[in-house]
């Protein structure tokens, strides 16, 4: 992977994959996972990634992760800081250690990179504060409720103050309106700070809601098929965007692109 | 469950030695049990008694519990640091598995002749064979506690920046420690039996040592309250081990 550096023009890429492909060993040969994907994520943009379970989506998040190598490609991203992460990942489902409390959990990201203690605190406290869990700083994970252990994901994530905000469906194991507060949590947040965000997600709903721009993948193997914006304004209440007939064609429109695939990856 | 269940429970807990005890002081008294084999609770505590106060029970006690610390101790951090090892490596696990198989099933009280004559009748051996009689419990232990450990706990650790350190002391050693903790209390039973047996054996002080002693003069009294105090050396070590769990994994439900 190679790193381009954090300062220079404004509105620049931030991510950008060219070419990456993975292939790993499966029973019958050789799988592709992923094959030729390129695109990129301009600064400060919030990208929504959709595709059919299985194209590869977790795998390219992974991959910007660090948690994995490409076959081949290259990833483009800005070079680390000290006391901030290049990117901070929002994983699915379980998201907490059970043996931190959710202070303890916020700072986690700040430990790793070696962020002294007393800052560590302050930072840690502040990013908990903002999730709304000050009442259970120290609770454990079994304490909450799946939504509030998520927005504890989401606050360690932040806290880090990364460049680039990685999310895997992070909200999928939450009920309708727990995701719908999250989002607006989410949403909230990203005002704030004007995050890079790439925001993988199943639900053609929630990345209209979220992102400025949406990556529709194939099926196996993933490619990006189309770049679709979202050109709805912000911010974006649950109510008024569902008002709005440019939200209903947005997604008509995305499944469109992607019902194809989806019916493909059936087969 | 409320805390009238817990009190139930507790109450319930204590009848069962209670009415032992007194079930068995009623037959003695009423001749069903010959004293001469069979003596009744009050005279094994009397005899009890007798030997705190020359001080004789506390000594061997003592010496007992002294072999069980030292050896818990050089047993269990080696074990948990091969564990944690084996639960992170495929590599080191393959290596040292069919090791650990091999020699976990020997009965380590058989080892005891060896370790004698490697390390002399004295105090090394007692405290050596504690040790080797609790590693392998907490070793296996921990290596499970960290195979079970889900596989989501490593990824945030990666995705969050820890190298092979970091996933050490912030995964794998706290998601594993329920498990050391069963392994602990696992080898303290094995602690107790392996070294009650092997001061019988050979040694010239400890509780064993003391229920032998009593064997060779007839003192039937003497070799029951050597039974009680093993009995209630377990079970505060049990209680104490409990207690230190509760205090270090707060994150229990």
């Amino acid at each position: 992977m190679t790193a381009a550096p954090l300062s220079g023009a404004p509105a620049r890429n931030h991510i950008a994959v060219a070419g990456l492909a993975k292939r790993y060993p499966g029973p019958r040969g050789l799988v592709t996972a992923l094959d030729d994907v390129t695109f990129v994520v301009p600064e400060g943009s919030f990208c929504a990634l959709i595709g059919p379970s299985g194209c590869g989506k977790t795998t390219l998040l992974h991959i910007l992760a660090g948690l994995i190598e490409p076959t081949s490609g290259t990833v483009t991203m800005p070079h680390p800081e000290p006391g901030r992460l290049v990117t901070a990942v929002v994983f699915q489902g379980i998201s907490t250690f059970p043996w931190l409390t959710v202070l303890q959990n916020v700072a986690y990201g700040l430990r790793m990179i070696g962020v002294p203690l007393d800052e560590r605190r302050v930072r840690a406290a502040h990013h908990v504060r903002r999730v709304g869990l000050w009442a259970f700083r120290d609770a454990f994970p079994h304490q909450l409720s799946e939504g509030m252990r998520q927005r504890v994901s989401i606050a360690r994530a932040f806290a880090t103050d990364p460049a680039i905000l990685l999310m895997d469906e992070p909200f999928a194991s939450l009920d309708e309106q727990t995701r719908l507060l999250l989002q607006d949590e989410l949403l909230r947040l990203w005002q704030d700070t004007r995050k890079t965000v790439l925001f993988v997600t199943h639900s053609l709903d929630e990345a209209v809601r979220l992102a400025d721009r949406v990556l529709v993948m194939t099926a196996s193997p993933g490619r990006i098929k189309t770049d679709v914006p979202v050109p709805l304004a912000r911010p974006r209440g649950y109510r008024e965007i569902r008002r709005d007939a440019a939200y209903g064609l947005l997604t008509a429109r995305l499944w469109d692109e992607l019902e194809a695939e989806v019916v493909g990856a059936w087969a | 469950m409320g805390v009238t269940g817990i009190r139930s429970d507790r109450l319930l807990s204590a009848l069962s030695p209670i009415g032992f005890l007194v079930v068995w002081e009623a037959l003695s008294r009423t001749g069903v049990l010959d004293a001469r084999f069979v003596p009744a609770p009050s005279t094994v505590l009397h005899a009890l008694a007798g030997m705190t106060r020359t001080g004789e029970l506390p000594y061997h006690v003592a010496v007992t519990v002294r072999r069980i610390v030292f050896g818990f101790a050089l047993g269990a951090v080696p074990a948990v640091a091969v564990g944690l090892a084996m639960g992170l490596s495929r590599p080191v696990r393959a290596l040292l598995m069919p090791l650990v198989s091999a020699i976990y099933p020997i009965p380590k009280i058989a080892v005891y002749p060896l370790i004698i004559f490697y390390l002399g009748l004295g105090e090394a051996s007692k405290i050596g064979i504690v040790a080797l009689s609790i590693f392998f419990l907490v070793l296996l232990n921990t290596m499970a506690g960290v195979l079970a450990l889900e596989p989501a706990y490593f990824k945030i650790a990666r995705a969050y920046g820890a190298d092979a350190r970091g996933v050490f002391a912030t995964v794998a050693f706290p998601g594993a420690l329920p498990q050391i903790f069963t392994g602990l209390k696992l080898g303290m039973g094995f602690a107790l039996i392996v070294i009650v047996g092997a001061e019988l054996l050979g040694s010239d002080a400890g509780v064993g040592h003391l229920i032998w002693k009593a064997y060779q003069i007839f003192d039937v009294d003497t070799m029951f309250a050597g039974l009680l105090v093993t009995a209630v050396l377990g079970w505060v070590a049990t209680m104490a081990l409990d207690w230190v769990e509760q205090r270090v994994l707060p994150w229990r439900a």
